[in-house]
Parts: C-alpha cells; sequence; structure tokens
C-alpha cells in the first residue's frame, strides 16, 4: 500500500514534494497526540514501571512478587471465573444463535434477539450487579418465589451470588449476548448448498453439524472465546459493586492498590498491570488472528 | 426430525429469555418494595429527589457530551484524512483505535495517575479543572474503537475523494470541507457512536473512582453499598438510559437506509 502511494506521487515530486509530504502526514498529528498521550504511553509507563525499581533501575523483583501467594490467588481466580464464563458464553450464545437463526423460529425473533444482545452487552457494570442482587440476593425475587412457592431456600443449598459461581452467573449477562452479536452473522454465512450438499450425499443432521458447519464455525468459535476472555478478565465494576472487595480478583486486587498503596509497594502494582495486559493481549491476538481465518469462509 | 429440531429451538429460546428476563423482572420489582407492604414508586421518588442523583448524573451526562464533542473532532478530521491522504496507514489507525478493547481500563487510568500527579511535568490531578479533562481523555480513548469503526464505516458509504476535488474546485478549505460536507454526510454514523460512547460514560466506573470525580457510577456504587431498595431503582435508569441509546442507534441506522434508498 505504502510503496503503491509513493509510487502515485512521484509524477509531481520535482514540484512539490518540500513541502508536500509533510503536511499529508501532518492530518493525523492531533490524532497521534492524542493517542501517545492518553492510550500508548500511560500504557508503556506501566510496562517499563513493572521492569523498574523505585530509582528508575532494572530488575526482575516487581514480577516476582506476583508469586505471592495472594497475588497468585487473585490471578487464578481471575482466570477461572474469565475462561468459565468465556466458555458458557460461547457455548450458549451459539445454542441461542443457532436456535433462532437455524432453528425454524418466526423470524421475529431473531431481530428481537439481537436488538436485546446489543443493549444486554452493553448493560454491564454497577446496574448489573444492581439487578442480579435484587434477582438472586438473599432477598431477591426469584430467592423469595422459591421459597414461598416451592418451600426451596435458595441459600441454605450454599448457593452465594458473592462467590465463584455467583460472578460467573453474573458475566455470563453480558458474555452471552456478545457471543450472538459476532456468532450469529457467522451463522449467517453457512451457505443453504452446504447443507443440501451434505444431504444428498446422505448426511444426518448431527453429521452435517459434526463435519460441516462445526468445523467452519471453529475459528470464529475460539475466537470469540478468546474474546470473551479479555471482556471478562478486566470487568472491574460488576464485580466491585456485586461482591464489595471480598471477593479477591485481579482487577479488584490492583484497584486496591492504587487507591491506598495496599501492597505497601507501588511498584508491585505496576507488575499486576502488566500481568493483566500479557493476559488480555495474548487473547486478543488470538481473537485477531482467528478473526481473519474464519473470515474466508464469510465471502 | 424437523419438528423435534424447532421444539428444541424454543425450548433454548426460552431457557434464554428466561434467564435474561428474569433480573431485569427482579430489579423492576426489588425497586417497588420500598414501602412496607404494597408497591410503590418511594424508592425512585428518594432518587430523584436527592441532590447528590442530580449532581453526579448532571455531571456525567455533561462529561458524555464533552467526550462524544472530543470524541468527533479527533476521529471525524483522522478517518477522513486517513482515506483520502493516507490509506497505507488505515490498518495501523485501526490497530491504535482498537488498543482501549485489549488494554484493561483500570490499567490504563493507572497510568493516567503516574503520569499525571501533582509531580510530574503535566500535574492533570493538581486541579478540579484539569482532573475533569484527564477524564474526559480518558473516556474518548474507551469510546475510540466504537467512535473511529462507527465513522469509518459512515466515510466507507460516500464518495469522499469526489466531494472532496469538487469542494476544493469550488474554492471550500479544508475547515469547510470538514464541517459542512463530510460531517453532514456522515452524521447518522457519528449520532451512533454519540450513543454508544454515551451509554458508555454514563455507567463508567473505574476512572471516575480513581480520579475521584463525582460522576454518575461512584454514586451509583455508593447507594449500593448504603442504601437497599434505591440502587435497583438506579439499576432501573440506567437499563432505560442503555436501552434509549440503543434505540437511538437503531433508528438513526434505520434513517440511514431510507436516505439512501430514495437517493
Amino acid at each position: 500500500m505504502t510503496d503503491l502511494s509513493l509510487a502515485h506521487a512521484k509524477p509531481d515530486a520535482p514540484r512539490r514534494a518540500p513541502l508536500r509530504l509533510p503536511l499529508v502526514w501532518l492530518g493525523v498529528l492531533p490524532f497521534a497526540i492524542f493517542a501517545l498521550l492518553f492510550l500508548v504511553w500511560p500504557t508503556l509507563h506501566i510496562v517499563l514501571g513493572a521492569f523498574q525499581t523505585p530509582e528508575g533501575g532494572f530488575t526482575l523483583r516487581n514480577l516476582a512478587g506476583l508469586m505471592a501467594p495472594q497475588i497468585v490467588g487473585a490471578f487464578w481466580i481471575s482466570i477461572k471465573v474469565s475462561v468459565m464464563t468465556a466458555a458458557l458464553g460461547c457455548v450458549i450464545g451459539f445454542v441461542l444463535a443457532a436456535a433462532v437463526t437455524r432453528g425454524g423460529l418466526p423470524a421475529g425473533l431473531r431481530d428481537t434477539m439481537l436488538t436485546f444482545s446489543g443493549v444486554a452487552s452493553n448493560f454491564a457494570g454497577v446496574p448489573l450487579a444492581f439487578a442480579f442482587i435484587a434477582t438472586l440476593g438473599r432477598l431477591g425475587l426469584v430467592t423469595v418465589l422459591l421459597r414461598d412457592w416451592f418451600g426451596i431456600n435458595l441459600y441454605a443449598t450454599g448457593f452465594n451470588l458473592i462467590s465463584f459461581a455467583g460472578l460467573t452467573l453474573v458475566y455470563l449477562y453480558f458474555q452471552i449476548p456478545l457471543m450472538i452479536l459476532i456468532i450469529t452473522p457467522a451463522l449467517d454465512g453457512l451457505k443453504r448448498e452446504w447443507r443440501e450438499a451434505a444431504t444428498s450425499l446422505g448426511a444426518s443432521g448431527v453429521q452435517y453439524w459434526r463435519m460441516v458447519a462445526l468445523p467452519v464455525l471453529w475459528p470464529s468459535f475460539l475466537g470469540t472465546f478468546a474474546l470473551l476472555f479479555a471482556n471478562a478478565f478486566g470487568a472491574v465494576a460488576t464485580a466491585m459493586a456485586l461482591t464489595g472487595s471480598s471477593l479477591s480478583i485481579v482487577p479488584i486486587i490492583l484497584f486496591a492498590q492504587i487507591r491506598g498503596d495496599v501492597l505497601q509497594d507501588p511498584h508491585l502494582g505496576y507488575a499486576i498491570a502488566f500481568g493483566m495486559i500479557v493476559l488480555t493481549g495474548i487473547a486478543n491476538l488470538v481473537y485477531i488472528v482467528l478473526r481473519t481465518r474464519a473470515e474466508r469462509w464469510l465471502k | 426430525m424437523i419438528r423435534s429440531s424447532r421444539l428444541w429451538s424454543w425450548i433454548a429460546f426460552a431457557l434464554g429469555a428466561a434467564y435474561f428476563l428474569l433480573p431485569l423482572a427482579g430489579m423492576f420489582e426489588f425497586s417497588l418494595r420500598a414501602r412496607r407492604g404494597e408497591y410503590s414508586f418511594q424508592a425512585y421518588q428518594n432518587v430523584l429527589g436527592d441532590p447528590q442523583f442530580l449532581a453526579t448524573f448532571g455531571y456525567s451526562v455533561l462529561m458524555a457530551g464533552f467526550t462524544i464533542v472530543l470524541g468527533v473532532l479527533i476521529v471525524a478530521p483522522t478517518a477522513f484524512w486517513v482515506r483520502l491522504k493516507l490509506p497505507g496507514l488505515r490498518p495501523v489507525i485501526e490497530f491504535v483505535t482498537l488498543l482501549p478493547l485489549v488494554i484493561p481500563p483500570i490499567v490504563i487510568v493507572f497510568g493516567y495517575i503516574r503520569l499525571y500527579n501533582t509531580s510530574s511535568w503535566l500535574p492533570m490531578t493538581g486541579s478540579a479543572l484539569g482532573t475533569d479533562i484527564l477524564l474526559m481523555c480518558g473516556y474518548a480513548t474507551l469510546s475510540l474503537p466504537y467512535m473511529y469503526r462507527a465513522v469509518d464505516t459512515g466515510l466507507r458509504t460516500i464518495d469522499i475523494r469526489t466531494l472532496t476535488e469538487a469542494a476544493q474546485s469550488l474554492g471550500a478549505g479544508w475547515i469547510t470541507i470538514l464541517g459542512r460536507l463530510i460531517l453532514p454526510n456522515v452524521f447518522v454514523a457519528v449520532m451512533s457512536g454519540a450513543f454508544l460512547t454515551f451509554a458508555i460514560v454514563i455507567g463508567e466506573y473505574v476512572f471516575a473512582a480513581l480520579l475521584n470525580r463525582p460522576a454518575f457510577g461512584p454514586y451509583m456504587v455508593w447507594m449500593g453499598s448504603n442504601k437497599a431498595y434505591e440502587p435497583a431503582a438506579l439499576a432501573v435508569i440506567a437499563f432505560s438510559i442503555t436501552w434509549a441509546c440503543m434505540a437511538l442507534i437503531q433508528l438513526a441506522t434505520r434513517f440511514q437506509k431510507f436516505t439512501k434508498a430514495s437517493r
């Protein structure tokens, strides 16, 4: 691309060359400055800080600090919640999208579900936690109805909204819709001819899904999994409003660290943040690579 | 075979609908329970009558407005310029605009606090105004992926090269071209980016909390730990706002289709 435009600019280069090139680049300067000041530099500062002593020298001690049991535990819970909600979000979102696009349900349901998914995937954070507390908390609607109508005491069964299971249940509320939004175009990309060809060769419905549809959808599937993982991993507000700070997931630890230096070592904060970037970065890299592969089939 | 698969589809859909609608029902029902023994809108009255609510909500709406203006001012000229003059740079710009989805917001704001604190070269957190500007820039960063994609998609539908050349041959400068030609043409796309930004800014918690600004997100969390029924009312209000923003986006895109068809 760059070569092409340069070759294109050559004919009138003798006349305008001294002025033209810098002026063209001037056009993206405001954006570049903004991105540098408020996105790239702050992030780089954190990444570099993870490898620096308070005096500015190079060190790996901060990263070694991540091995403290409290921090390892937090990373472990965060990874578990993210993997769990990403996997369940993918599977459930896929089943719902398949049911509505391929399952012979009225066409109106499809639009309703997509619109609702757009809303629900953005309805994260504090209000989402409140909605679940009002539904499954100790005095929540479902808890009360189960008790009054069926005599089931939800909290006597060991269920607790402020727990790993509870957090998973809440996160799914924005994970499933995101999966639906991403996988529906991929499902639409499955060509009718493939199904017809499979059927005329004697394949059953299950065989068609297992041997044709799923292999085609697989990259979108894995890619979305990676995106959902990153999505859950970086979420703070929902967990914060749901559990206060009683559930030690990584973002909450980092939040407490920024607020009041609870770990007594500011540079450990850099290391935790660096760990978060590495994990979400890997997840998104996987997503980008797999998405490019998935798009081959959608043309 | 077909009948049974349809049955399973209905079952899956019904279960999904139950999971997604029950919390909404729960939150609405809970918000009505403020008076013992009867349903009432007492919690809403309490919330709406709370000066803190009005102050924080107003602050967030104002911040959302400024963020949208800043976002449009940064994104629209860049997307236009890159499409017109520097197409080779597009993948780079696109990558940068996607970064806020990769880097967790809490890490970005951590960087702000370390870089722009009172003892740094640019002590933005030293004054309320400076922190507000920093917060606005942070919100604009968060909304960058959505804003850029919306505007870029809008630009794809119009022939900016021809339009620009036509305007230039009539003697228009760049400001005129951008303000009176390009922006009106991608107005609908800009609006859908703007509504999404609005929804993001109104509910945002981490940036505002860590920068210590009195926004709606921290207020909601404070309510959550201090009151019983008011948080549910706040959740209903926040959900309505999200819903309204998405509805306006849908409306905007439909309007765009309509104007395109009639051309």
